[in-house]
């Protein structure tokens, strides 16, 4: 990680000298052991056991109005098939299903393109922030406020900005002649990812800013001094002195997004509903869940889900060597 | 001298269009929220009436001063379990040496990596066993696998970073470990605790999913779930001005509290992130 906090080593306190535990010590772990019951218990109960019974509703064929009758049926919510008199297999199940992968694709276009150009657009308003200007304060107090309205509300608010007859941006494009005629933004096939996109760039790109700064602010200054007395031009010194020494906050900053973007459904559940082009894996998973009591098929689509992202963190922290849990040793 | 000036505009151009492109949309559901009538259908960039009848109009709306209410309570009763629960967890976590002790953190740091939606189907089952289904104790209850794990990791990391010494001449008056968490390391945790709590704030206050799932009547709603399931009198006409009306109560309490703590929030937002 790129701060090492570690603490002050605590075993001066926690490891007596003498090789008996003294009974300063087994107290004082007894304590620390009853501390941790409430929280362990408290996640067990929501994320633990919740996560363990969405699995095995996945392979029984469980409706939401009698989740007791269900009945285990192996596979056949992920993938099954059935060989017909004639010859034919018909395949079944969410891995046969073009919703599913619809879904998919819609998911990893929206996380791709929403976390590249967060990054991008973070980068700029961090170097921005990490300059001193007059009105600095008044840009980070600016920047805040999309990243405070709740992601419903902006959902909305943009609803209304990007609305096909009264919408501001219809109104401000045909000003500047950018398009000839009112698009309806958020109900065509066509721009209804865009529409999301944006919302979701416009949204989450002060979060970006604030980590990549946070990055930024712990670069010493002298080593700016160094490249400038050197007279190296300011884009060159972005590339080989900032980005690398950045790219430790960069790198935390693109998995949060990216965790959180794989995971995405209230903007779309609101901006843009019963859109095929915009339904993300989280969105087509409560509709079988709740709405079209698909229950089983609805746990199994959000298993899926749930593996990939488990996948991607393991993969990323493997790959990275990124030590999440900080200075702990 | 000339590139200098241009160099200069071409900043400051950037910091306005920085500063228009985060407020405008905000700033547009204002200016929205106070038109009627026929005017809502006019595209204006500067304000042209004020009229409150939007806002008459969502407090008359029936449930939404009963969804504000559940909202202010399920917010308020979460970030008060997660940091008793955090508090404590994480004086264990920081501060006592045990077997397993960063697995138990790497565990807590991945359930705050969980998709809602993958224990959207276990957790209905429990909230409705436990007969929480439609109730605002069912919110509060689910609310905290968001906010204890972060909750903790950033107490954590807070409390390693407090001196030793404090704690050690606690223990040689006889303290005990929870005097020592009551007395001597809360006054000291006041900045992390106001910055985790706001931070849980914010995220039970903005909450959708669980919100949406787990209540079906419009009393029992959150306001996000009740802006969302606004409508207007006939399915095909969307209630825009009350909407938004709507939103700027909701959001303005929000940004006023972001603007007031602004340093304490960009610095748990970090702890969260760069150290986490």
């Amino acid at each position: 990680m790129t701060t090492e906090t570690s603490a002050p080593p605590i075993g001066v306190l926690a490891k007596p000298a003498q090789p008996i535990k003294s009974e300063l010590f087994v107290s004082r772990t007894r304590a620390a052991m009853l501390f941790l019951v409430p929280m362990i218990v408290a996640l067990a109960v929501v994320a633990g056991w919740p996560l363990y019974r969405t699995i095995y509703y996945s392979f029984t064929n469980a409706s939401l109005s009698d989740l007791a009758a269900a009945q285990f049926v192996g596979f056949k919510n992920y993938f099954s098939w059935i060989t017909l008199k004639s010859g034919r297999t018909i395949y079944s199940g969410v891995l046969a299903d073009p919703q599913w992968w619809n879904a998919v694709w819609n998911t990893v276009r929206f996380a791709v393109v929403s976390v590249v150009l967060e990054t991008v657009f973070g980068t700029v308003v961090a170097l921005v922030l990490n300059a001193e200007f007059r009105g600095r304060g008044i840009v980070r107090a600016a920047i805040l406020i999309p990243w405070a309205i709740p992601t419903i509300v902006s959902a909305k608010m943009w609803g209304w900005m990007l609305n096909d007859q009264f919408g501001i941006i219809n109104d401000i494009f045909l000003h500047l002649h950018l398009i000839d005629h009112k698009i309806a933004w958020t109900a065509s096939g066509d721009t209804a990812m865009i529409a999301v996109l944006v919302v979701d760039i416009w949204k989450t790109t002060p979060f970006m800013a604030l980590l990549i700064l946070a990055g930024l602010q712990m670069i010493p200054k002298d080593i700016y001094e160094a490249t400038e007395i050197d007279g190296i031009n300011p884009i060159k010194t972005f590339f080989y002195v900032t980005l690398p020494l950045v790219r430790p906050a960069l790198m935390v900053a693109v998995i949060f997004r990216v965790l959180d973007a794989l995971r995405i459904f209230d903007l779309i559940y609101v901006l843009t509903p019963n859109s095929a082009q915009t339904k993300t894996m989280s969105v087509i998973s409560r509709e079988n869940l709740i709405d079209f009591d698909k229950f089983a098929y609805g746990s199994a689509e959000s298993t899926l889900l749930f593996l990939i992202i488990a996948g991607i963190t393991i993969l990323y922290i493997w790959l990275g060597r990124v030590n999440l849990a900080g200075g702990d040793n | 001298m000339l590139w200098t000036y241009t160099k200069k505009t071409a900043f400051y151009l950037l910091v306005l269009v920085i500063i228009v492109e985060s407020v405008f949309p905000f700033y547009y559901a204002i200016l929205t929220s106070f038109k009627s009538g026929t005017s809502l259908f006019q595209v204006n960039y500067w304000p042209t009436m004020i009229s409150w009848d939007n806002y008459a109009a969502v407090f008359q709306n029936g449930s939404f001063p009963q969804n504000l209410l559940n909202s202010v309570v399920v917010a308020t009763l979460t970030v008060a379990l997660a940091l008793l629960f955090a508090v404590t967890a994480a004086y264990a976590l920081s501060r006592v040496r045990f077997r397993g002790r960063s697995l138990l953190l790497l565990t807590i740091l991945s359930v705050s990596m969980f998709p809602q939606i993958a224990v959207l189907a276990g957790l209905f089952e429990v909230i409705r066993t436990f007969g929480l289904f439609n109730t605002i104790w069912g919110l509060i209850f689910s609310y905290t696998i968001f906010t204890l794990p972060f909750t903790v990791w950033v107490l954590t990391t807070f409390m390693r970073d407090l001196p030793i010494e404090i704690e050690e001449a606690a223990i040689v008056d006889g303290a005990t470990p929870w005097v020592i968490i009551t007395r001597v390391f809360m006054p000291l945790m006041w900045p992390a605790l106001v910055t985790t709590g706001l931070l849980a704030f914010i995220a039970a206050w903005n909450e959708f999913l669980f919100a949406l799932t787990f209540t079906s009547s419009n009393s029992t709603r959150t306001v996000p779930v009740a802006i969302a399931l606004l409508s207007g009198a006939s399915q095909f006409e969307i209630p825009w001005g009350t909407i938004m009306a709507a939103s700027v109560i909701v959001t303005v309490p929000l940004v006023v509290l972001v603007l007031i703590f602004q340093r304490k929030i960009i610095s748990g937002l970090t702890a969260g992130g760069v150290k986490g």
